[in-house]
Formats: structure tokens, sequence, C-alpha cells
């Protein structure tokens, strides 16, 4: 991959918890523009890598670059600058609940921009238009379905225009057709705004359809074992588990524990 | 079939310990299985029922496993087999495993399909137990809380500073916090906590008349009654239980719903966009609860006086305009002033504590519980310890 093409540049990476490695000697760049998949089986520090990557864990080794610049050697001030150029969909949708759908994504306009309440109104009913939320605008998180709650989560994410988006398990505990919508919604977000895409994910179905390049962790070494997009590593990956994993496979028995 | 199993069942320990001697003679048996070892391969029958409702049938592989030391190869015949569950499963592990162990080749051939596909599904090998990686020196925990100790020290300074920076900019009108979430924290700390500190201190008020009334009765000192009301309300009693009261109301609130937040990645979802914790969660919170703490410290005082007032008058036969009178002598402003910074003092400690143990909190619905009960036990512990250096210095300064 071109160096200077790349958005994100991850060298070295070590992520964990106290003495705990979750992950390390991570390498990878994403290229501006491209949707990268973060692969893996369950627990084995999808969203852990995600979380040092948007600046919620400080990595125990190694160097995440936007651009040219370095995220973790920043002073706090400008890390928070560059922090807000993204925009992150949590797992769980993470809406805060004393507020209604439309205050969650109004909320970082009112705090970051000088824009008058008549403008953010448009633009945050904009957002919600984006992501097909046309009903249940003005109710509290709580009474919102999960869809509709990935949905706004979405919609804040993109309250800022990002150049770039995590989003972690997008589409975890949604029926496929929201699912697929969601997925066509995120390559049109991609093509359209020119987003850069980091995605966490399970869903074979979306990282087949939508990613143009990925990551595979493994839980057993600690670390990638693959590097390439979703659909090569399903035609040919040497590593019996990827194979075993992107053609939803039972793997190998001398892997048969990876990824648990 | 059943016959045997029954026999077994029914087979007390001494001689079931003696039927090991038959192993000499190439046959072994136990409940549900027989073997018979010809040359160095044993073929186990299995037999009858193997279920894990049947408890009193010890279905160890041990006695079949002494059978084994000298083999070279089990195998199976599962013809008579009946209905099975994992009883057997772990049987025929247990056998797999120490064969394993033995070199013994184990021959699952004769097993039902069923019972070796799910015999494949468990560990070939024994799984370790857990070992304990608890290193329990007494020097190393000591240090290791002494640490921490110190570094929530540090923390909470911080945060007092931060909030105390942070609530300038709100005087200058420089702040990220909205006005609607102080509005909302008032509201809860305020006007929802009416209720709750007029019934504790209208009750703390007339207990103060009763008791007083019994001693002060003995000498004729009746009136002093409306003397040890006011000051005894003004001065301790108000600011302390409804800061008790606050605490556990509002305290435990902030506690928990940050907590929550932090399960949710509510707060992950703050911090990912850069929006101050402090801005938008704590400050409203400790502002509300040091502006409200003294409102609510001259409403509770009023009736608190209120409470000794109508048991001094109704049930003490003292008059009206005489314990009015009396009350308005004893006080003074400084007893105000006095109960004013106290409550102020007490409403930063409840809301700091509340907001800072919500937001140690781990991210489970057990940890809300957790958080919740020590922001209480914190506010409570904290507001009383105040309150005595607080006596302390007033005595010092004859306040």
């Amino acid at each position: 991959m071109n160096e200077t093409a790349a958005k994100l540049q991850v060298r070295q990476l070590s992520v964990g918890y106290g003495d705990k490695v979750v992950q390390h000697d991570l390498s990878f760049n994403v290229a501006a523009g491209s949707i990268f998949a973060i692969m893996g089986g369950s627990g084995c520090g999808k969203s852990t890598l995600m979380q040092a990557l948007i600046g919620l864990l400080r990595p125990s080794a190694g160097s995440v670059c936007f651009g040219t610049e370095d995220y973790w050697s920043a002073t706090e001030a400008r890390r928070t600058e560059i922090g807000r150029r993204f925009g992150v969909l949590f797992q769980s949708g993470a809406l805060w609940s004393s507020m209604t759908a439309a205050q969650n994504v109004a909320l970082p306009l009112e705090m970051f921009t000088k824009l008058d309440p008549a403008t953010i109104d448009a633009l945050v009913q904009l957002k919600l238009s984006l992501v097909g939320l046309d009903v249940g605008r003005d109710s509290m998180p709580a009474s919102l379905s999960g869809g509709m709650v990935k949905r706004v989560g979405l919609a804040r994410a993109l309250s800022l225009e990002p150049d770039m988006l995590f989003l972690d398990e997008p589409s975890a505990g949604l029926d496929p057709i929201s699912a697929k919508r969601l997925d066509d919604l995120i390559l049109d977000l991609c093509h359209g705004f020119g987003v850069t895409v980091v995605l966490v994910s399970h869903d074979l179905e979306s990282l087949l359809n939508i990613c143009d390049d990925g990551i595979f962790l493994d839980g057993n070494t600690n670390t990638a074992i693959a590097h390439g997009a979703p659909q090569a590593l399903r035609a040919h990956c040497d590593n019996p588990f990827v194979h075993a994993f992107m053609n939803r496979e039972q793997p190998a028995t001398e892997t048969a524990d990876h990824g648990s | 079939m059943s016959e045997a199993r029954s026999d077994h069942a029914t087979l007390p320990a001494s001689r079931a310990n003696t039927e090991t001697a038959d192993v000499t003679n190439g046959e072994a048996s136990g409940p549900g299985w027989t073997s018979h070892t010809r040359g160095v391969i044993a073929v186990v029958k299995l037999e009858g029922d193997w279920l894990v409702s049947e408890t009193y049938i010890d279905r160890s592989a041990a006695r079949l496993l002494q059978h084994c030391a000298s083999l070279r190869g089990i195998g199976f015949d599962a013809d008579r087999l009946g209905h099975w569950d994992s009883t057997l499963l772990v049987f025929l592990s247990q056998l797999r495993q120490a064969s394993m162990h033995a070199k013994i080749d184990f021959d699952e051939t004769g097993l039902p399909t069923t019972t070796r596909r799910l015999l494949d599904l468990l560990p070939v090998r024994q799984v370790p137990a857990a070992t304990s990686i608890r290193n329990s020196a007494l020097a190393q925990d000591v240090g290791v809380r002494a640490i921490g100790m110190w570094a929530e020290l540090v923390a909470v300074t911080t945060l007092v500073g931060e909030i105390t920076l942070a609530a300038a900019c709100v005087l200058r009108g420089r702040s990220h916090m909205r006005r609607i979430d102080l509005l909302t924290c008032v509201q809860e700390a305020g006007l929802e906590a009416l209720p709750i500190v007029t019934i504790v201190n209208v009750l703390v008020g007339a207990i103060l008349a009763f008791v007083g009334a019994i001693e002060l009765r003995r000498f004729g000192a009746d009136i002093y009654i409306a003397n040890l009301v006011a000051i005894a309300v003004l001065r301790e009693m108000a600011a302390l239980m409804t800061a008790i009261v606050m605490s556990g109301r509002t305290g435990g609130a902030y506690a928990a719903q940050i907590a929550t937040m932090q399960g949710s990645e509510e707060i992950d979802a703050l911090r990912s966009f850069g929006i101050p914790l402090l801005d938008y969660l704590i400050l409203p919170r400790v502002l509300a609860l040091i502006s409200m703490m003294p409102i609510l410290y001259i409403y509770g005082s009023a009736i608190g006086i209120l409470g000794g007032f109508a048991v001094a008058v109704a049930m003490l036969n003292i008059s009206a305009t005489i314990f009015i009178s009396q009350a308005a002598g004893a006080v003074t402003v400084s007893e105000v002033f006095f109960g004013l910074t106290k409550s102020i003092a007490f409403g930063a400690l409840i809301a700091i504590a509340g907001c800072r143990v919500g937001l140690r909190a781990g991210r489970s619905a057990a940890d809300v519980g957790r958080a919740a009960t020590a922001s209480v036990v914190l506010g409570i512990v904290g507001v009383i310890t105040l309150d005595a250096i607080f006596a302390v210095c007033a005595n010092a300064l004859n306040f």
C-alpha cells in the first residue's frame, strides 16, 4: 500500500490491561477512503484494539499515526482535537440516556460549533434522515429499538463531519434486512463523503460485502495472523483458522480452540 | 440387565471393593460395565442405563483403570447400552485420559456414533486446574494499597481543583456546561428532595423539644426548650440531617447514574467526542448540590424549629409568643452563618464523592450497586467527620 495515502498507520502496537497483553505487534495501514475491517473470533481483542485507536486506552507499546501525526505522543489537548475528527459508533450504541435521539446528535454540535440553534436542528434532521430514522427522533433512547439505537449512534458519529468512522460491531444484534441496510449506508457514506471507515465485525456477510482491506486477529497467539481484504482471505488464505472462519467451516482440529 | 444394575446399586461398600479381585482373572465389572480381557486387549461391555439421576451408583472409572494397567488396548461393546447421558461421557473421558497417559490404545469404534461425536468435543488431555496467580505477600499488598490510596488522593485533589476552575469559568460564562443539565440537577437535588427533608427535620425538631423538656422541666426551666431547639437546629441538626438525607438520596443517585453510564459506554462516547466529563457530568451535579444545600438548610432549620414549636405549644403547654420571642433572642446571625457554611461544604463533599465513586466504577450491573453503596457510606461518614472538624474549629475560635 502506498504509505502516503494511508489515513491511519499503526506500527508495532501492543494493547492490554495492566499486565495482561490482549494483542501485540500489530502493524497495518488504512488507506484514505477505504473500509478497513478488524476481524477475529469473539474475545480476541478487536474492541480493545479499537479503543486504542480512538484514544480510550493507551497502548502499552507502538504507535498510532493519523496522517503523519503520532496520536499517543501528542499532548492531551491535541489528542482531543484529533479525536474530534473521528466518529465512533459503539457496540451498544451508547446513546446518552438522558437525551432524546435528536439531542444526542445535537450535543456535539452545540458543544463544539458556534452554529445557531436553527442550523443545528437542520443538521440534526439531515443526519437522522441520512441514517433513515424517520420516526422516534424525539424519543428517549430507552424506548428505541436496537436497530434505531444503532442508527442514531451512527448519526451522532457523523455529527461533526468526521474524516474517519470507527464502528464497533455495527450490525451485531440486527436482523438481516436492517444489517444489510446499515451496510449499504456505510458504503454510501464512505463513497459519498469520502469517509475512511474502520470497523470491527464478525458478521461475515457485511465483511465480505463492504470491506476493502482488513486485519485478522488471533486470540491464541495474541497478534495478527492475516492481512488483506475479506474477499481475498476467503478465496485464498494459508492459515487454516482464517480460511475456516471466512468460509464458515469447522476449523481443522489443531486450531479447534482458536478464537474462543 | 436392569437387575444387574440394581445388584450393583445395592452392593455394600465392602463387597464393591472386593470385586476388584476379579481383575486378575481377566474379568472385571462395575455398575453398568463388564470387562473381558483377551490377550492384551480389553473389551468393555456397557450395559443398561447410565443416567445422572442415579446418583447412588458410583460411576467412577477408577476400578476399570486398575484393571487396565498391563493392557495395550481398550475396545467397547455397547450393544446392550440403554439410555445414557453425561455420566457415560465422564466415564469414557476419564478412561480415555488414563489410556492416553498409559499409552494404551483407546478404540472408540464400538461406541454409538452420537457418543463418539460428543466425546470428540471433550479435551483429550486433562484441563489443568487454574493455578492461583495471587501473590499474598503482606508487604506487597500493603504497598499496592498505599500507592492506590495516594493515587486516589491525588485524583480527588485534582478533581476538586478542576471543579473550582470550571466553576470560575461558569461564573465568567465560558463553560461547556449545558444549562438544561444544571436545571435538571437543581430540580432533582432541590424541589424533589423537599418532602424527605421536611419529614426528617420536623421530627428532629420535635425530638429535641421532647428530650429537652424531660430535663429542663425538673428545674422549672421549660421555656429554655425554645433556646435548645433553635440553637441545636440552626447550628447542628438542620445542616447535618439534611446532608445525611441528601447523601443517601442524591449522592447515591449520582454514583449510580454515572456508573450506569460507564456500563452502557456513554462515558466512552463522551470521551471519544472529547466532551469534558467535568463540564458535562460533574459540574452540573456539584453546582446543583452546592447551591441547593444552603436553601435546604434554611428550609430545614425553619421546619425543624416549627417541629419543636409544635411540640412545645401543643404538648408542653408553653405559650406560642413566649416560645417565639425566646427563640428569637437565643439565635444569633453567626449561628445561621455557621450552619450555611457547613451546608455548602457538605453539599460539595456529597456531590464530589458521588461523582468520583461513579466514575471509578466498573462496567457491570453489580458495580452500579457497589458504587451507590460506596458513595452513600463515603458521603455519610465524610459529612459527620467534616461536621466534627467544624465543631473543633468553632470551639477553638470561640465561634
